[in-house]
């Protein structure tokens, strides 16, 4: 049961393919995408940083683009396809990337990586082997304020050489 | 006697394993604090003040209270039924007078962002509606906003709870200054304004909070640093017994500091939970982190320093001026910065006459806490750019005046060290990291490719610099500082580590994690101690239902304060294990030692595996033939002894390109070269200097507190506060010079803070050297574009002459 139906809030039904299986849902209009993900359906790998769309902690891919899921709302996505870090976790499609993570310690508190994993899966389908600063530039729109970036830019170049470190 | 490092050395400690945490956490299964939501929970929010100060006259909640899924509307009033008021109070720091704080304003609200009402809904979103809701009849009062003003004769205070803004007042001297002065061949005098700033850890705090009626069990989950001294805290306020109250901390998305103090919305959710028996939760968003986070820094400086014609120091005078907020944070208070930065002024050279002032001033801003390095950064920057100066005026390169100036590498006789505001440090390695941070940089290849360039630069306005920093960094503090001024805050490190019935080690420890990577490197000690492999070992934290006593995380304190305690434990438990394997075979177990999991003889047989003790010691004790089976489980804590911190130390360089037709600085490359004594994990280690030198990019740069002449911040979003991206930030060059601390056989010292404490300094001297050919510097940090073009074009905007006070009749001074 969804408990964050709200009373005397306008409501739509949804449906839609999350990470690779039809889903339907009754949601708030106002609920953004993110709020949707990890409170109604307990998908929590995607972070809240900021609300405004600078952060980059909640992204996640709709009908294969990554968006802000803060800036998205729920009801948007309604005939779309989602897929979060646990989907791509589950299915392997980020692997290599987080292989290269875990070996150049990209990550310290975490709460970026998700986002951070997202946007470099994104890099690395459309350009397989990006310079350093192609993956700088890619990844200036994902915060991370526990490294100093430098292991993030490490590991997606390491996934880039499909190398084990 | 070998002890356990010697047994197994450069096997795990030292080596760059990656973290076993990682792959949970690139997993998406992290699980932070507003990924918990127990069954029932209702969602705090806060209305907040929209001034800087204003009176309330009346709060009408009525609307609120009835609005869709709201169930209750809680004002301080109702608050204060279950939770008394605190004032903080250093019992030493006599001069430091807060006004009583309550966990929502009463009468009146001293900040913009401070906590007023609280609504109770069963969702965030229908709390959040009926904020809109509350009626409050408020009253504006003139704030105080500018901490000069505020100590100005006669000023009005900014609460009425104190008789004065003056939040501290401290001096000290050391030889004769007045005399050092007169007689130096140069004097550089400047002044600094070091902008107000705040931690952005990405995950803004949260905590949920859970009262049990039936048993009056208070459980606290919290994103934050330090939960032994939260259980105190919610105990004291909610008045329960210490041992009813349970915090626990999840993953902590990032910390800095900022999660280490007791904030009052925090304490207001804890008395909610008391007050309606059923668990709610607070989860700030980003906004309202801007205003309701400590902020920190903001402190201008005027100082001087004297030469001789060779270049040696005779003397340092600085005045500080710190700008605090409306009331000083609880329970640690917010003079840390001021006294850090304060103590530590000219700590890394020989500094034969010292005179020294600092001061900080209550006003209606955010109160001001702990962020990653408090004090240090500003400590050092002052004295670098001075440094530079000097350098200047006496015709010397930079490198030369600081290697003259440099304390020694450890004194002769074995004593400490003593800093100008009289803090005694351990042995440092000033010149070794020196020389191989210029090595490293480059640097006579880079002043020459400088000096190549000079034509060039004033064709295309592009100039480079290179700055220097050399520091001297506190870790591991607090032994000396909270118990001696009543503060309920540990000073120790715990480890309690015991051979579970499993075969496997489970350690727990008093120390907590934010992604540092104090697990790991628990976890590499514990497993070379005890010659086990590191997937046997199991390291758990943050939680005061579970772990012995102790501190958490500050002042880089993890692996230099636990792990020795892991070290001490690990050795205690093996003696124990021996002991077992000794009863059960008849063999004396000074012959046995551990080897791979097991323990074998002295010919190198194996005897028993860890699983094989374990079930023995847990089990089956019979044929254990001793008068008393040891204990499985052992508990060893640590704290500096000798002294109350450990001195870690190192040199940081900035490169740095200005371009002044758009006043943008351009950081080219960054090298850090740190002795923080024994390092455990060089690829976790590097990574957090990094971590705390962007963090340091970002503050020389970009981060800034904006707050209007009416007290209201005025960039308070992540869309408008700026911190560093990826795009902007250099190649960070990462060194160490290791040596070990003396007191500990670890010999770790602290290092989480190493990159924050000079890259400030660094970045300071760089951009000034870039722009010393005309004849302009930057004073005021963070040295944004506008900063930049102003200092160039408006003479009016450009550092005002500094007058610090004369040394006559300065009574106040006392020796140290
Ligand atoms: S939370 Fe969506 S971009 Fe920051
Ligand atoms: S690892 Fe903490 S924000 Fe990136």
């Amino acid at each position: 049961m969804n408990d964050l139906l709200e009373t005397g809030v306008e409501e739509a039904g949804i449906s839609f393919v999350l990470n690779g299986r039809p889903v339907r849902h009754v949601v708030p209009v106002r609920r953004n995408l993110v709020d949707f993900l990890r409170h109604d359906l307990g998908l929590t790998a995607a972070h809240v940083g900021c609300e405004v769309g600078v952060c980059g902690a909640c992204n996640v891919r709709v009908d294969g683009a990554v968006v802000r899921g803060c800036l998205m709302l729920a009801v948007q996505v309604d005939g779309l396809a989602v897929d979060t870090i646990e989907g791509m976790n589950d299915s392997g499609e980020i692997a290599g990337l987080q292989r290269a993570f875990v070996a150049c310690n990209a990550l310290q508190c975490g709460y970026c990586t998700p986002g951070m994993l997202m946007t470099a899966c994104e890099l690395l389908r459309q350009n397989a082997c990006p310079s350093r600063g192609e993956i700088r530039d890619a990844i200036s729109g994902n915060y991370c304020r526990c490294t100093g970036y430098q292991s993030i830019v490490d590991a997606v170049a390491l996934a880039a050489q499909g190398g084990q470190p | 006697m070998s002890g356990p490092l010697e047994q197994a050395d450069g096997r795990l400690i030292g080596a760059s394993v990656p973290r076993p945490d990682a792959q949970r956490l690139a997993a998406g299964c992290g699980r932070y604090l507003d990924d918990l939501s127990p069954h029932g929970v209702q969602h705090v929010v806060f209305y907040r003040s929209p001034f800087a100060r204003a009176r309330i006259h009346a709060i009408d909640v009525t609307q609120a209270a009835a609005m869709p899924g709201v169930s209750a509307v809680l004002t301080g009033a109702d608050i204060a039924t279950v939770c008394a008021p605190w004032t903080t109070r250093l019992a030493l720091v006599t001069t430091h007078v807060s006004a009583s704080q309550t966990p929502l304003a009463i009468d009146e609200a001293y900040w913009q962002g401070e906590a007023v009402v609280a609504v109770v809904a069963a969702t965030r979103a229908q709390a959040e509606d009926a904020l809109e809701a509350i009626e409050i009849d408020w009253e504006e009062v003139d704030p105080v906003v500018d901490p000069e003003a505020a100590l100005a004769p006669g000023a009005p205070t900014c609460h009425p709870g104190i008789a004065t803004n003056l939040a501290l007042e401290s001096h000290a001297s050391r030889g004769d200054p007045g005399v050092a002065f007169a007689g130096a061949h140069r004097v550089v005098a400047r002044r600094f304004k070091f902008g107000r700033q705040t931690g952005v850890p990405l995950e803004p705090r949260g905590i949920l909070a859970s009262f049990d009626r039936r048993t009056g069990e208070l459980d606290i989950q919290q994103s934050h640093q330090v939960p032994f001294q939260m259980q105190e805290i919610f105990a004291a306020q909610l008045d329960l017994p210490l041992e009813k109250v349970r915090v626990a901390c999840p993953d902590v998305g990032g910390a800095f500091g900022i999660k280490l103090h007791a904030y009052a919305d925090e304490i207001a959710v804890a008395a909610i939970a008391v007050l309606l028996g059923r668990p709610v939760k607070f989860q700030a968003d980003r906004l309202e982190s801007f205003v309701s986070d400590v902020h920190a820094r903001d402190a201008s400086v005027d100082a001087q320093l004297a030469v001789d014609a060779d270049g040696r120091i005779l003397g340092l005078d600085v005045d500080l001026l710190f700008c605090f907020g409306a009331v000083s944070v609880y329970p640690r208070s917010s003079t840390g910065e001021a006294l850090q930065a304060f103590s530590l002024s000219g700590a890394a050279y020989q500094v034969p006459a010292f005179r020294g002032r600092v001061r900080g001033a209550f006003v209606n801003k955010v109160p001001t806490g702990a962020y990653r390095a408090v004090g240090q950064p500003i400590a050092n920057a002052v004295i670098e750019q001075l440094m530079d100066d000097a350098a200047a005026a006496i015709g010397m390169d930079p490198v030369a005046l600081r290697r003259l100036n440099h304390l020694p590498s450890r004194p002769d006789d074995g004593s400490m060290l003593l800093t100008p505001g009289g803090i005694p440090l351990g042995p440092l390695s000033l010149d070794a990291c020196l020389d191989q941070v210029l090595e490293r940089m480059d640097y006579p290849g880079l002043r020459a490719a400088q000096a190549d360039a000079a034509a060039d630069a004033a064709a295309s306005g592009v100039y480079r610099g290179i700055g220097l920093c050399t520091f001297v960094e506190l870790t591991g503090v607090g032994a000396s500082i909270y118990g001696p001024n009543a503060v309920r805050v540990a000073g120790k490190e715990s480890v309690r580590l015991s051979l579970a019935p499993s075969g496997r080690i489970v350690c727990r420890t008093s120390a907590t994690e934010q992604g540092q990577g104090t697990r790991t490197g628990l976890t590499q000690i514990v497993a070379q101690a005890l010659e086990v492999p590191m997937e046997l070992v199991a390291v758990a934290g943050g939680d005061t239902g579970r772990d012995p006593h102790g501190g958490g995380a500050w002042a880089s304190r993890g692996i230099a304060l636990a792990g020795e305690a892991a070290l001490l434990a690990a050795a205690d438990l093996r003696a124990n294990i021996l002991a077992v394997a000794a009863g059960l075979t008849g063999k004396e177990a000074a012959t046995l030692r551990l080897a791979a999991g097991a323990v074998v003889d002295a010919g190198n047989a194996q005897l028993f595996t860890l699983q094989e003790i374990a079930r023995f010691a847990h089990y089956d004790t019979i044929p254990i033939k001793l008068a008393a089976i040891p204990e499985m489980t052992v508990e060893r804590s640590y704290t500096p002894i000798g002294k109350p911190y450990f001195a870690a130390n190192g040199i940081q360089a900035a490169h740095v390109e200005v371009d002044v037709g758009t006043g943008m600085v351009k950081v080219l490359d960054m090298w850090v070269v740190e002795d923080c004594g024994r390092v455990i994990n060089p690829l976790l280690t590097d990574e957090q200097i990094r971590g705390g030198v962007v963090q340091g990019i970002g503050a020389a740069l970009f981060e800034e507190c904006i707050y209007s002449e009416s007290g209201q911040m005025s960039n308070a979003s992540l869309a408008d506060y700026l911190i560093p991206m990826a795009g902007e930030m250099p190649q960070i060059h990462v060194g160490h010079v290791s040596t070990p601390e003396r007191e500990t056989s670890l010999g770790a010292k602290g290092v989480g803070e190493a990159g924050t404490v000079g890259a400030i300094g660094a970045i300071w001297c760089a951009v000034n050297d870039a722009l010393r050919p005309l004849a302009q510097t930057v004073w005021r940090q963070p040295f944004t574009p506008a900063h930049v073009l102003d200092v160039l074009h408006h003479p009016e905007a450009r550092m005002a002459p500094v007058a610090l006070r004369p040394f006559d009749g300065d009574g106040s001074a006392v020796e140290n």
